[in-house]
């Protein structure tokens, strides 16, 4: 039998996969523009899309708690075992603390998030720029680590995928899957 | 005449309280606004404005407003906001340095509701707008609240890329609170 990942899981991570890219991508660029309609406008997508990451983290989080992932290869040494682990828990983290930060930032800019310009997020804090400007530097330090750290996951897949040939890569890509 | 005035007060029960505010007092007053952006209301305000009042609760027939927002003065909420809006798409403050309100009536509605009507003057272009306002007596001095909506295109608020109200919304609510010392 070979360890799979269920079909949720599979698919939580690479809808995840997806919108993390496009916020990563947006919030880099749009951060320098000039202040326009199109930036505004690019904001709020961005605030939306995180919203809706922030919300899709918890449900994750549910799913990889009630549902065991395969095991790592015994191939793998404790020491890259503990590694591994270890990097998957700093990106659960991220993946809570970025959105958050980002949430209590616009409060704190005075810019209240309302998701699809339709349901208001309530402002958890008031507004204060000293607040709000250090968050953003929170918000920035918090997304380059997550970059360095995805970096580090996709490279790691690839390397047991080319040079390891086990099936960590193959395991969470959609074709093969053991149900759910 | 004022002499008579006090005289005046001291005969009758029903002019004790005739007190005629006009003194403005800055610290205790504010002019704000609140926008919607992508459905998103955020709230600016104007750090400086002058302003001349006179106003009897006795006789509000009689009372005079004007006011002069001084447009570079303004906090969008953010500072990139605040150097956009003096732009000339925007305010324009290079040539349009202050928006002017001057009443031209006041109408008391019962109880401490009034309707001032009046002209308000922003980059160039007037409009006739009536801004409902309540009034409190607190100790020596009054307390006028009000809030009235504009729309930012009527006075060309925003041209150009901004001209559009997908973005940013056309109506612009204008809040008030003037605090005057009577005499």
């Amino acid at each position: 039998m070979t360890a799979c990942y269920t079909a949720t899981a599979k698919a939580l991570h690479w809808l995840m996969a997806i919108l993390f890219f496009g916020l990563l991508a947006l919030g880099f660029y749009m951060h320098d523009l000039p202040l326009s309609p199109e930036k505004l406008q690019l904001y709020s997508w961005h605030k939306w899309v995180g919203v809706t990451a922030f919300l899709l983290i918890w449900l994750r989080l549910v799913w990889r708690v009630t549902h065991r992932p395969p095991a790592l290869p015994a191939s793998m040494s404790p020491m890259w075992q503990l590694a591994a682990h270890a990097g998957h828990l700093v990106l659960y983290v991220l993946m809570i603390a970025i959105p958050l930060s980002g949430w209590l930032m616009s409060s704190a800019k005075g810019f209240q998030t309302v998701w699809f310009g339709v349901l208001p997020i309530p402002d958890l804090l008031g507004k204060d720029k000293e607040l709000g400007d250090l968050l953003q530097t929170i918000h920035m330090v918090l997304n380059l680590t997550f970059v360095a750290v995805i970096a580090g996951h996709i490279g790691a897949a690839l390397k047991h995928h080319f040079i390891d040939k086990d099936d960590i890569l193959t395991r969470m890509l959609p074709a093969k899957s053991r149900g759910n | 005449m004022k002499r008579l005035a006090i005289a005046l007060a001291c005969v009758l029960p029903g002019a004790a309280q005739a007190v005629e505010y006009t003194q403005v007092q800055a610290e205790k007053s504010a002019i704000a606004f609140t926008y919607k952006q992508m459905g998103v209301a955020v709230d600016g305000r104007f750090r400086r404005f002058s302003s001349h009042l006179s106003f009897d609760p006795a006789r509000p027939a009689a009372a005079r407003a004007a006011f002069d927002v001084e447009l570079a003065s303004v906090d969008t909420g953010a500072p990139e906001g605040d150097e956009e809006v003096a732009t000339r798409a925007w305010f324009n403050t290079r040539a349009f340095p202050s928006a002017r309100f001057v009443s031209t009536g006041v109408r008391a509605l019962g109880g401490n509701r009034y309707e001032v009507s009046g002209q308000l003057s922003i980059k160039g272009k007037t409009q006739e707008v009536v801004v409902p306002a309540t009034f409190t007596a607190q100790g020596n001095s009054g307390v006028f609240d009000g809030s009235f909506t504009i729309r930012r295109g009527d006075f060309s608020i925003g041209e150009g890329s901004w001209a559009k109200f997908d973005i940013v919304a056309n109506e612009v609510l204008i809040k008030f609170r003037i605090t005057a010392a009577g005499k």
